[in-house]
Parts: C-alpha cells; structure tokens; sequence
C-alpha cells in the first residue's frame, strides 16, 4: 500500500509545492520536498517532532523564503513574500500556537491586518464575526477577550481568522496536540466540514491514529525528505515506521513492578496557579519505592502543576507531602532535593537547563556547593570536571568535551544531561515531567531504559506523560488526571480508548461501558 | 517580609458541578500586592502618628491667592486632632489590606482614603502653627504646569511601549528637545520656531533609539542608558563649546507667557488652576486625548497594540511590526520634544546642562504606574506633579524638614510606587523584546 | 580531558571570536573619534565657518578642521599616555571607573542592570569621608575603617535594591535611579548638617580627610587606591569563576527558572548580588573620597566629588562585556580619556563634556557590531562567514 514518491500526472487545479528547499545556516530543513493538495481533499502531513513539516507550512505561508523550488496554484507560479501574499492567494493557517493577541477581543482578533478604514469599526466587525461564525456554525462571542476562552474556542477564532480571508486552502498545524479528545472530534468534524465545502487542507500532525481518521491522502516527512505516500487505511505500525525510519518498539523489557513501601504520600493537595485559578483539586495517592506511577492526562489539566508543587517551585494552598518520613508541603526546591527528590522539568529549556553554563556545569547544578563539588565557599572545578567525564561515558552524552556549551548539544543529549544529574545521587522520588519530549528515537528507548532502572533501585517514580505510548510502556500504576483532579488509578493494560474516555473527564465504569458499546456497534458494522 | 502562616483557604469544590471552570482564589501576586500595599500603608500611617507629636497649632489653607478678584475663604483646621485622624485613618485602611477581607470596590476606597488621609495629614502637619496659610490654588496650579513635561513624557512611553519598544531614553530626548527649543528660540525669538526645533530633535533621539531597538537588535534598557549619556555629552559639550561663551546670543530664547481662556479663566478657584496656562500645558492636555484615541480608536492603534503583545501575530496577519514599531516610536519623540520644550522655552527660557534632572525617568516611572494606559500614566504624572509642587510650596512655609528631603519626595514617592502601592502591573507581553523572524 | 583536536578547535574558534570582539572595539573607537571630530569641527563657529569657503578654499576650511581636531586629540592622546605623570593621572582616574564598572558587570551577570552605581558610590564616599575627617584612628587602621566604611554604605544602599526586587518584584532600573536621586538629596543634606560641613564655612563642604585615611601616593597621581581597584577585579572574577556564589550569581543570570528549579535561592542571590556591586561602587566613592589628588590631599566631600561615575562605570561594564578583565580594561581606556580629556580642556580649549560624547559612541557602536560590520566594510566581510552558522533568516 505504500508507493514511491513519483511525479504525478501535473493536475492544474490545486496547490503545488515543488521541490521546496529551506536551509539554517548548514542545517537542511527541507529538502526538496514535493507536495500538492486539491480542493476538497484532506492531505495529511506526517512526521516526527523536527522532520521539517512546520518550516515546509513557514515557507507555503510566506513567513520564510524557501532556498530553492516553486510554489504554484492552479498552475500558475507563486511568490509569497509575506504572509500577506499567501494570504492574498487564498492560504490560511491555523497555527500551532495560536496567533491571537491574547488581551484583544475575538473581534480585534478577528480584524487584525484587514482593518477597512483608518479608524476601527468595531460594529461592523463584531457584525461580520457573527456572520462567519454561523455560516461555518463555528459559535464564538465577538466581545470575548482571548485570554478568557478555553483553547478549544480560541482555536475556533484561529479557524474562522483564516475563513474571514476567503481562504481556499487551510494548513492546519499540529492543531489537535492542546485539545481534550471530544475537542478533537469537533475539530474532525470541522475539518471534514470544510473539506466538503471544496477547501484544500493540509492537516500537519504526528499522531497516527487522527491521520487514519481523516485523511484522504498521506506524504511522510522524515529528516526535511519526503519519505512516501500512504493511503488512509495503511496500518498504524507501517505509518510508524515510515515517520521514524525503522521499526520501531516502544516497549521497554522491563520485571514486574515489586512495590515496596510508601516513599511519597500526598493528601488533600490544592494548587493554584499564578493567576489564582484551583489547578489541583484535591488531590490524594501514593507511590511506593520501586514502581512507576504515570500521571496521564491531556496537557493543561494540573500535571505541570502538581510537579511543581512537589518540588517545590510553586507554593501548595493546602494539603500535605510526604516523602520518606519528612512534610514536603511547605519545602522550597533546595530543601526537596535535600530530602531526596530528583526532577526532571517539563520545560527542560526553561526549568532543567542553562545553555550558557558548560555540561558540565549542567551536571552539578543542583549540588555544586556540595562536597566533592564545592568547599570552604569555592567551587572545586577538577571534581565538577571530573564527574561530568563519568557521567558523559555513563549516560552516552554525545559531545567531544564537557567543557563545551549545554546549548551545543541536541534535545536528546540535553535531556540525558538532566537525567544524569538526577540519577547521579541517591533519590527517594524521581519526578520526571515529559522526559522523552522532543527527544529523537534512539535516545528514548535509552531513558526509558534509565528510568526503569531507577525504580528497580527501590526509588518511588513518579511519570507526567500526556503520551499514551509512554505511559503503556513505562507504568506500573496509570493516574488519570482531568481538569486539576483524579478521574481514577488505573492499571497499565487498560485498553487505549477507555484511557483516552477517561481523559476527557469519564469515569472508569462508565467509560469501559462506552467503549464496549462502541466495540458492539464496530461489529456490527463490519 | 510576606509570611506564609495565614490560614490557607480550602475551597469548597466539592457540591459544584464538573463543567464549570476552574474556581479563581486570590492569585499569589495580588496577594502579594495586597499585602506589601497594606504594610506600606501602616508604616506611612506610624509615620503619620510620629508627626501628630510635633503638631501644635491651626493649619490654614488659602483657597485663592491674595491678587485674586473673587476671594475665597481661607480653611483653619485643628492641626494635631486632623493629623491624628489621617493617622488612624490610615491604619484602619492599611490594616483592612493586611486582613484580606475587604472585597469589591472595597480595596479601592480604601487607598482612596489612604492616600487623601497622607496628603492632608501631611499638608496640615506641615501648616499648623506657621505664619502664611497654605496656597491650595498655588498647589494646584503648580501641580498641573509641573506635571506637563511628565504628562508628555509618559505619551512618549506610552506610545513607544505600547509598541514593543521600551524607551529609559525618555530624559534625553527630552534634554535634547530642551537644548534644541534654547538654541532655536534664541537665534530666532520665536516661541514657534523653538516648538518644532524640540520637536525635531525628539523625533530625532526616537530614531536614533528605533534604530538601535529595532534594526540592530540592541538591548533597549541598555540602548535608553546609553542614548542619555550621548545626549547628556552631545548637549553639554555644544553647550561648553558653543552656547556658553555666547549666551547673550545663543541662550536667551523667549518664554511662553499664560493664556487666560476667556471667561474660563475668570471662574474662582478653578480658573487659575486650569485656564491661565501656557500652550504647552492646554497640548499636554488635548495630547492625552488623542493618544488615547489613537490607540484604542484607530486602525494604527490596533496594530501598535498588536505588534506590542504578539508581535508574531501581528506578522502572520501581513503587518510589518518593525515598520509599525518604527512608526510607533517616532511618533512618541513627538510627544517627548515637547515635553523637553518645557524646561527652555515653556518656563525659564534657558538652557543649563542637565536641567531636565530626572524628570524623564519619573515620566517611565509614571508610564509603568499608569499601566502603560495613557489617561492612567497621565494621571499618574499629575500625582508626580502635585509631590514636586508640594515639595517646592512647603519649602516657602519653612517647615522643620529640610528642603533636600521635601525634594526627595517624588523620588520616594515613585520607589514606594514601583514597591507595592500600585500592585503589579501587567507590561505589554512584547515590551522590550526586538523581533527578528 | 579531552581530545586535543576539540580542544584545538575550541582554542582557535575562541581566539577568532576574541579578535573579532577587539576588531569591533577598535573600529568602535574610531567610528566614535570621527563623530566626535565632527561635533567639534560642527560646535566651533570659527572653522565651521571656513567652510563657507570650501568650494573656493578648500585648503582653509580642511586645514582648520584639521588643525582643531588633531590639536585636540593629541592633547587626548598625551594627556592619557604621553608621560609617566599623565598615565598616573590615567590610573587615578581608571581607579574608581573599574570599581564601579566591576559593581555594574557583576550586577549584569546576575541578570540586574545596576544604574545605582552613582548613588552606591555617592553613599561609599560620604561614609569614607566621614570616617576619614571624624575619627581620630592610627594610620593604617584609618584607611581600612575608612574603606570598610565606604563598603558597607555602598553595600546597604545596593542592598535596599535588592532587597525590594527580591520582595516586592519592584524593577531594579527604576528602584535604583530613583536611589541615585535621593543619594544626592541626602549627600547635599549632611553637607548642611554639623556633622560634615567645615567648620566656619556655609557652602556644602567638608572638612579635609588627614594623610592617615588617605590612599598614600606612589608616584604622582598614582596611588595605592588603583591596587585595591586591581586586587577588586581579581576578587570578582575569583568571585565569578572560582566560588559557589559566583555560580549561582551566574545561573540566576542565565536562566532563573532553572536555577530556581535546581534549589537556588533567586531572591536571596538577588539581595546578595546588589549588594556586593553596592560595595564595589562604594569601593569607588572611597576612591574619589580618599584618593589624593594632584595637590598630595584628597578632595574633600562636596555635592560633585564622585562626579557621574556610576553613569561612566555603565559603559565601563558594557564595554568590558561584564568580565573583570575586560572592564579593567575599559576603564584604562576611559580612565585615560578622562585624564586626557582635562588636557585637552587646556591645552586645546575643546570642552571635557566631548570625552562624555565619545565614551557614549563607543558603547552604541560596540553593542551593535552588525552597523560598525556595515560601516567598516573589512569587518563585514568577516560578518557575513560569522552568521553562516546563525538560523538567522
């Protein structure tokens, strides 16, 4: 079912990139890649985190100029020197981080960039989204500020943005990585909606699963090359191995969990976040020394949150922590670490690393006025040194010296440096956040491995993962979380869409029920 | 210090249904604003009570000045009792801070109180038992002229700001608008000429900033410190070389005299507060008007906005941001030229080296108070206004305090501002950050 | 360690960002000088007006610009390094320019823009000066009381910046150019007061600081003050690369999340960084406070005595690139302006303000190498192989 690239017979009526070139300073991000998409049609692109696929969108947007190829439609070729050009050649996008002012109203939003007069109409504005939104039956309030909706409506707005410019061809942009699952399926709907409507979609996304639901043709990416065309019904494993390039088993081998004692206890936890909004509700259980309990949930549902409050980086409303024998609760970072706590930040960049400290400064950030690392108020830079040396060889930190930058090296070398500064010193608790985010193939099965590891040690592992693969493969106990709060502990073997129900917010029995209905119907289908 | 021992609230989620949104509690930062407002509010009140024991005698407060056609009476008030009361006051709206309990409009009359308790214990401890009454329309008056060049310069941040572009170079366009209107207006004696010369040169100093900020990337905090010093060097050494050995020539430009708006002017007590000003006071005034209707009435003020919080947003939609920035920030060294006009031509006519002594850092000051808003910013440089006015009215009262510390006041006044007073304040998400695609 | 051939390439890749780093500050202060000639050539009526005559006698207007701006300069020049004295008087007034630039560079690395240096100083200097010209100590002990006391004043006056920072989240640029006005209120008040103001004197100064706090004299202005401005830098950069407060000084910088993430304690690092740059800016209060000046005694305390040298040290640090070596440097070069800038004043009635104007040039132009790359065409060269490596579009 999967077939070469080979050169269509040339179609005039569509959208077609040919052999599209855009280079980083020596870093080939797309090489000459191909692709075309026809009205009515829902091409799908897919590819792994860094394959090339939003550079590829960037330069069909205008927003890069590409170093070689053409872009025509209909037939006629194409310069986009701004996104103002491609918008004005019918393209639109939905971009994965929205591009709306976040303190504008929809409306403002909405006008942005096509403002009629020189002075602001916001009535007839506010007229025109309301139009829109009914014609596409996209409901949204013209009069909401951005900042106050819930992103499945933000991304409405995003949507209707690129309708309001009479967009016959829409990207849509990893558009479905923020959205519970029932958003998803409205999204589905939407798509499919506009694709009758005779738009051109290119649905950018690495998610196998939504590809076989909507597409009416596959192109895989891998490394900024087309690697191959599926059609739809091409199995999830044969999609898998095009985008990664090899076959790939996301298992770890890995013993049974033996449970030993309580290590982490948390009760009655409340959080809040900056804003003052509960984003942990109430929230109790346990992680017993030498198993892994994934805490499993669509992103922006109190994970980051409760990982940070375990640490100690934002402070805990109410509710207790206790890790070994010691009340957490009120604990700053240093003292966390102190009591044995390792962490590995969701945001590595941001939280778990300084790109302009040396790897191995990186290695000792969290001890560096400890001995052997520091004494007598100086820092001791041959053990620093030192320690980086076995750590490179240990945790196979691809870089020729430690004393290099932490930003030459790449996302899965980075994140091996987090972990290797973590595993490096006796834990009680791991808390690891999306340890494997943005994070090559290879590299993962090696921290998966590493994690494993650890909890066979006797440490409590505590797992945030919003990727079901992870927490199938990794989990001893699975920890639903659905808006700040537990929807239920679950073990690692439950089936995926009783998992994904629960997501959303559905409860264990009813959700297994669901799910057994759902399989009924398929039966009778098929 | 906050301290974390206050009862935590728990909230009571449990009988609500599921699809509402996460419940809102007191965010971590208003806290913190509540209660570093509510500390700040208690020590002034302390400080206050320590007042009430040098206090003796009646404050009086002169409502028009002696030259006035209609006089208005002057108000005696009890000057320990008054203090005494603002004191209290002042501890009752602090300690109302502290508790957490004051919702709604609350938190807001509370300051209210607060702050008009300081400003009148302070002017009766001041005014009991001195020889002359207090000038209230003086204070007024004053309040408004002294706080034009701030009023304008604040536009110039807001406007600069709103876009993406912080502007700490504020005091030196401002000096060298001022240098510009001296040198212009002496060689021509014309009040006109020396308006657009500051005008020139502020726009000139703008685009020296947005070439910096915006072509070259330059950390604009930075780029403003640096900006002040060449314009403090690049005036001062005209002034050495050029200006000095000829003032008679070269720096003795004409002032502005008041316009009495007809009738307006003749209103007792509001009168001579408002409407026997200069040109430059009436600008400053239409001048907020119009920024605020450009920004948040017009096509171009939307996308100065645009471009200020989301400037990526802003350039998928087919705006250029570093051509609106551009624009943006020339437009506010308009606004910061006239305010350097202020400090020749607008009052004594001559130039000095680094006469504008600070004011364009409490116009960013009065920008970030203002919450980068123009009628709040402007506002907030009236207040800055009214301190310094005060400060130079009761140096003629001879109070106990000496005068260095009376003209420390707005420069206090903007730290406790900066501190706490005002709470955080939210900057526009871009401000400061250059765009590079 | 490490293979030799990284290491080589590491060396080599160094050394190259070093030259280009020296090409840019070179063709900086060039750009600057020029500038500068202009200014002068501009602001002086007598040869600007020659130029009146340019198409006519081309040779009169060139040849008295030339003649002004090179009488200029080489007064600049000897003034700063033309004899053993003026490089003596090039150190003496480098002295409190490190100091001040270390208190900016050291604040910069933290993440803070210290603009306060020029309060911290002025607080630095009047506690030195009063210790000087207050108590009656033994010689040696004198002096260090005298310093210890310039950087402890320096200390709390950065410290209240760092402080509210770390407490209230009040932004460090306005808290400590606000600081820098109250510092001169209060300086220009106990110049009033009994306890500062000369004996028999009503004008704001006071009495004179006796040998015994004074940094002695080495040769010339040269003073031992330009040592303990020296052992200063080393300390920073033992302080910066070599102790556990330098890195989480360093870290907090960087990246405060991750430091925060990793235990650090940002707030109090925040505290501890403001004040000891407040110590070090004191550090050059003490120097303009106790520092002998061309007659042998040093200058007593009056509202100028530090002059704007926490505005210069802003340069200073920028310049030097917040390290201590390279603001040891930058303040050698300003230091020399300055003492040159005095000669040229004399010597070539061209007013010391130009030094203000230059200093200023060379910063805008170092910070924005990519215009000194366009203006100086042999840099740009370089430029364009440089950003090769950049994602920059």
């Amino acid at each position: 079912m999967i077939r070469p690239v080979a050169n269509e017979a040339q179609r005039s009526v569509g959208l077609d990139l040919r052999s599209i070139t855009k280079r980083f300073g020596s870093f080939v991000a797309n090489d000459a890649v191909d692709l075309t998409v026809r009205p009515g049609e829902i091409h799908c692109l897919l590819g792994e985190n860094g394959a090339g696929k939003s550079t590829l969108m960037n330069v069909l947007y205008g927003l890069y100029q590409p170093d070689g190829g053409e872009i025509l439609i209909d037939g006629v070729p194409r310069r986009f020197a701004d996104p103002k050009a491609a918008m004005a050649a019918g393209i639109g996008m939905v971009h994965q981080h929205f591009m709306l002012v976040e303190v504008f109203s929809v409306a403002e939003n909405m006008i942005l960039g096509r403002e009629p007069g020189l002075v602001v109409d916001m009535k007839a504005a506010k007229a025109t989204v309301r139009q829109l939104s009914q014609r596409y039956n996209l409901p949204v309030d013209p009069d909401a500020l951005i900042e106050d909706l819930p992103v499945g409506v933000q991304q409405r707005v995003e949507i209707l943005k690129a309708l309001a410019n009479d967009a016959q061809y829409l990207i849509f942009d990893e558009p479905t990585a923020v959205l519970t699952p029932q958003e998803i399926d409205e999204l589905m709907v939407v798509m499919q909606k506009l694709r009758d409507e005779g738009k051109g979609i290119v649905f950018i996304t690495h998610k196998l699963r939504e590809v076989r639901a909507i597409a009416d043709r596959i192109t895989v990416l891998r490394r900024g090359k087309i690697v191959g065309q599926a059609e739809p019904g091409t199995s999830e494993t044969e999609l898998a191995q095009l985008m990664v390039g090899r076959a790939v088993d996301l298992s770890v081998a890995k013993q049974p969990a033996e449970p030993g004692a309580v290590r982490l206890a948390v009760d009655g936890l409340t959080v809040t976040n900056s804003a003052g909004a509960v984003v942990v509700d109430d929230i109790s259980f346990d992680v017993a020394g030498g198993e892994i309990l994934c805490i499993a949930g669509v992103q922006g549902n109190g994970q980051s949150e409760l990982a940070d409050a375990l640490i100690g980086n934002i402070p805990v409303l109410s509710g207790r922590i206790r890790l070994d024998d010691r009340d957490l609760a009120d604990a700053s970072p240093r003292q966390s670490i102190a009591a044995g706590m390792g962490f590995v930040p969701e945001d590595r960049q941001h939280d778990g690393f300084i790109g302009t400290f040396t790897i191995a400064e990186n290695l000792v950030l969290n001890r560096f006025d400890t001995a052997p690392f520091a004494g007598g108020g100086s820092l001791n830079l041959k053990a620093i040194n030192d320690n980086a040396v076995t750590l490179r060889d240990e945790f196979d930190i691809r870089t020729p010296d430690v004393q290099n930058l932490g930003s030459s090296l790449s996302g899965g070398n980075a994140q091996k440096v987090v972990l290797a500064r973590e595993l490096s010193r006796e834990l009680a608790l791991l808390v690891a956040s999306q340890p494997t985010r943005g994070v090559d193939v290879g590299a993962i099965e090696f921290l998966h491995k590493r994690i494993v590891d650890e909890r066979d040690k006797g440490t409590a592992v505590l797992l945030v993962s919003t990727e079901l693969e992870e927490v199938e493969a990794l989990a001893d106990r699975v920890l639903v979380m659905y808006r700040g709060k537990i929807v239920g502990i679950v073990g690692p073997d439950t089936p995926r869409d009783v998992m994904g129900m629960m997501m959303a917010g559905v409860g264990y029995d009813e959700a297994v029920q669901v799910a057994a209905g759902d399989a009924a119907d398929a039966g009778k289908d098929a | 210090m906050s301290t974390a021992t206050e009862e935590p609230h728990v909230p009571s989620l449990t009988d609500a249904p599921e699809e509402l949104h996460f419940e809102v509690l007191e965010s971590r930062d208003a806290r913190r604003a509540r209660l570093s407002s509510g500390v700040l509010i208690v020590v002034v009140g302390l400080l206050l009570g320590v007042l009430f024991f040098s206090t003796s005698g009646v404050a009086r407060f002169a409502l028009s000045d002696a030259f006035a056609e209609v006089q208005l009476p002057t108000i005696e008030l009890p000057g320990a009792p008054v203090v005494a009361i603002c004191a209290v006051l002042c501890l009752l709206a602090g300690a109302g801070f502290i508790s957490g309990r004051l919702r709604n409009r609350m938190p807001m009359v509370a300051g209210l109180v607060a702050g008009i308790a300081v400003v009148l214990g302070f002017l009766t401890w001041a005014a009991a038992g001195r020889d002359l009454p207090f000038p209230v329309a003086n204070q007024l008056a004053g309040t408004v002229f002294t706080a034009t060049p701030l009023i304008f310069g604040a536009l110039c941040g807001v406007v600069g700001e709103r876009s993406g572009v912080v502007n700490v170079a504020i005091e030196g366009q401002f000096l060298t608008a001022a240098f510009a209107a001296a040198l212009t207006g002496s060689i021509t004696k014309s009040i006109w000429a020396a308006l657009i010369a500051a005008v020139f040169a502020g726009v000139l100093m703008a685009a020296l900033l947005a070439l910096f900020a915006i072509k070259y990337l330059v950390d604009q905090v930075v780029l403003g410190v640096v900006i002040n010093l060449l314009a403090s060097g690049i005036t001062g050494f005209l002034f050495d070389q050029l200006v000095q050995p000829n003032s008679r020539a070269l720096n003795s430009a004409p002032t502005m005299d008041p316009i009495s708006i007809p009738f307006l002017a003749d209103l007792p007590f509001v009168g001579p507060v408002l409407f026997q000003q200069t040109i430059l006071v009436y600008l400053a005034i239409v001048a907020v008007v119009v920024v605020w209707w450009l920004l948040y009435r017009t096509r171009w003020g939307l996308r100065v906005r645009a471009v200020g919080e989301h400037p990526k947003a802003a350039d998928t939609v087919g705006i250029s941001v570093k051509r609106v920035r551009w624009q943006a920030v020339l437009v506010a060294g308009i606004f910061s030229g006239l305010g350097g006009a202020f400090f020749t031509v607008g009052s004594v006519g001559v130039f000095s080296k680094d006469l504008t002594v600070g004011n364009g850092f409490i116009a960013l000051a009065a920008v970030i108070m203002g919450r980068w808003h123009p009628v709040l910013a402007a506002s907030m440089a009236l207040f800055f206004g009214f301190v310094v006015q005060m400060a130079s009215q009761l140096q003629t009262l001879n109070t106990p305090v000496p005068s260095q510390f009376l003209l420390m006041l707005p420069y206090l006044a903007t730290i406790i501002a900066v501190a706490g007073l005002i709470g955080r304040t939210r900057a526009p998400a871009a401000d400061g950050v250059a765009y590079t695609k | 360690m490490s293979e030799s051939t990284t290491w080589g390439d590491r060396v080599r890749g160094e050394v190259r960002m070093r030259w280009r780093d020296w090409a840019i500050t070179l063709a900086a202060f060039v750009l600057a000088l020029l500038v500068g000639a202009i200014l002068m050539i501009v602001a002086d009526p007598q040869v600007a007006g020659n130029f009146n005559y340019l198409l006519t006698a081309p040779g009169l207007a060139l040849g008295s610009a030339w003649t002004k701006v090179s009488t200029a300069y080489s007064a600049l020049l000897m003034g700063a390094v033309g004899s053993p004295q003026a490089l003596a008087a090039t150190s003496a007034a480098a002295a409190p320019l490190i100091c001040a630039g270390l208190a900016v560079g050291l604040a910069f690395r933290a993440g803070l823009f210290n603009i306060g240096a020029q309060g911290q100083a002025i607080l630095g200097s009047m506690a030195a000066a009063w210790v000087g010209f207050s108590l009656p100590l033994p010689p040696v002990i004198h002096l260090i009381v005298a310093v210890l006391a310039g950087l402890v004043a320096g200390a709390i006056w950065g410290g209240i910046v760092g402080w509210l920072k770390a407490t209230t989240g009040a932004h460090e640029v306005i808290v400590t150019i606000m600081m820098n006005y109250i510092a001169s209120g209060l300086l220009a008040w106990v110049l009033t007061t009994a306890a500062f103001q000369r004996p028999g004197r009503d004008d704001p100064i006071s009495p004179e600081v006796p040998s015994s706090a004074a940094f002695p004299q080495l040769y010339e202005q040269l003073h031992l003050g330009f040592f303990v401005a020296l052992l200063a830098a080393v300390v920073v950069w033992w302080v910066l690369d070599r102790s556990v407060i330098g890195f989480s000084i360093r870290a907090v910088g960087a990246n405060p999340h991750a430091a925060g993430t990793a235990g650090m304690n940002v707030g109090r690092t925040t505290i501890i960084t403001m004040a000891m740059a407040g110590a070090l800016a004191g550090l050059a209060g003490v120097q303009a406070a106790l520092g002998p000046s061309v007659n042998g005694v040093p200058v007593p305390l009056t509202e100028g005595l530090v002059g704007t040298v926490g505005f210069d040290a802003i340069t200073v640090a920028l310049l030097g690139r917040s390290k201590p070596v390279g603001i040891v440097l930058a303040g050698l070069l300003f230091g020399g302006l300055s003492a040159g800038g005095l000669a040229m004043q004399s010597v070539a009635q061209t007013p010391l303000t130009l030094t203000l104007v230059l200093q200023a040039l060379v910063v805008l132009f170092v910070a924005a190498p990519q215009l000194v790359a366009t203006l100086v065409p042999f840099l740009s060269a370089r430029k364009a192989r440089a950003s090769l490596t950049g994602a920059d579009a």
